[in-house]
């Protein structure tokens, strides 16, 4: 039992309420699914303990893919399988693409207005600044990292020039510069691992 | 597409089969290398349908991620967005079946495959080595939106939004409806 959640946990009664709920914290999550999912899947609907969601979401974050469309999938198959899985995600992406492709058509419609041409490239100064916070953000917990501070910024500077100065195409710098990383953190792990 | 290209005049510009199927393959080989999330191939995304095919022009490409983020729902739909602006309602169901056919068929595999090989060294070392790269794709997305350094205004909304992001926990919706505003009233 997990002290955090004195409670028993409930599951999800069909595919049709993982379909509903999902839904539901979607249409919520302005900028930002993650935060709104925590809250509904631990403290609203209780289908996962707080430990729960944190090793899903650690897995979710590490494969390719949304991390929260991951999320979704992996809490669905656990209920109902691929089914389930696949309740889930419809539940997240089904409603908001309806939402995205009703607001581009009616872009495309008033897009040359100077109002609305301004009003979008307002928009689009803030969504890039919301990007660099959020990597901003993302860069607190490698402090901890086995890699030490001059390898992280070695790598992260040089893939950063590869794709934001250079324009290399990813399909080349990815692969290359995630084994090199990989390597080297294989290597740290190693000497940092002593049996205690 | 024969029911199709008979409407005539109704369809703009009629994609041709191969043009929705090379939007599909791009988007597939991206999805296997979207760690992160589909905004950290944002800018093989711009190299690609922006530079090189011409599918779509830049302030195209920036409203489509400004949309997708000040909309409820997962970020990715940005991705179904470039394949309408690019190609209309096929060429959205091309990018966003390939974002996310393969990621979902992976995520589901990884997931049965088990949680007990979190404790592996070498899923470790996949973690601890991603994190900068991935770190850096994301600002790398950033950095390709935010406008040239001439328009210093509109830097300077990029940077405060960055700001807050990093160290407040204002609601993005507020930060948005802000850049509108500033936008509508000519001032970025």
């Amino acid at each position: 039992m997990h002290s955090d959640d004195p409670s028993p946990l409930a599951r999800p009664a069909s595919c049709t309420e993982l379909f509903t709920a999902f839904t539901g914290l979607a249409l919520q999550g302005f900028g930002g699914v993650l935060a709104v999912a925590q809250r509904v899947l631990c403290d609203d609907k209780r289908w996962l303990s707080k430990g729960e969601f944190l090793e899903a979401l650690a897995l979710a974050q590490v494969l390719p893919g949304p991390n929260v469309c991951n999320l979704s999938l992996m809490v669905g198959d656990r209920y109902f399988g691929t089914r389930g899985a696949f309740a889930a995600l419809a539940g997240m992406m089904a409603a908001p693409l309806l939402i995205v492709l009703a607001a581009t058509m009616l872009y495309a419609q008033f897009a040359t207005h100077p109002l609305v041409a301004g009003a979008l490239r307002g928009m689009g100064a803030i969504a890039a600044g919301m990007i660099i916070g959020t990597a901003l953000k993302l860069a607190a917990p490698l402090r901890s990292s086995p890699l030490g501070l001059p390898t992280l910024a070695a790598l992260a500077t040089a893939c950063f020039v590869a794709v934001a100065l250079l324009r290399w195409p990813l399909v080349w710098v990815l692969p290359a510069l995630g084994l090199l990383a990989c390597a080297l953190a294989w290597r740290r792990l190693r000497t940092s691992e002593t049996p205690s | 597409m024969a029911a199709a290209a008979d409407l005539g005049d109704a369809v703009v510009t009629l994609p041709e089969g191969s043009a929705l199927l090379a939007l599909f393959g791009h988007f597939l080989l991206l999805s296997l290398l979207s760690i992160g999330g589909a905004i950290t191939v944002a800018p093989d995304m711009h190299r690609w349908m922006v530079v090189e095919q011409q599918l779509l022009s830049d302030p195209q490409f920036t409203s489509s991620i400004a949309i997708a983020q000040a909309a409820p729902g997962p970020n990715v739909l940005f991705v179904a967005l470039l394949g309408y602006q690019a190609a209309g309602l096929l060429g959205a169901a091309a990018t966003l079946l390939g974002i996310m056919l393969p990621s979902v068929t992976l995520a589901l595999l990884v997931n049965r495959w088990g949680h007990t090989r979190q404790d592996w060294r070498s899923v470790r070392a996949f973690k601890v080595g991603m994190a900068p790269i991935t770190l850096a794709l994301i600002a790398a997305t950033g950095w390709l939106l935010a406008a040239p350094p001439s328009e210093w205004r509109s830097l300077l909304a990029t940077a405060v939004a960055a700001l807050l992001v990093w160290r407040t926990r204002l609601h993005l919706l507020w930060m948005i409806a802000a850049g509108a505003l500033l936008g509508l009233l000519g001032w970025i």
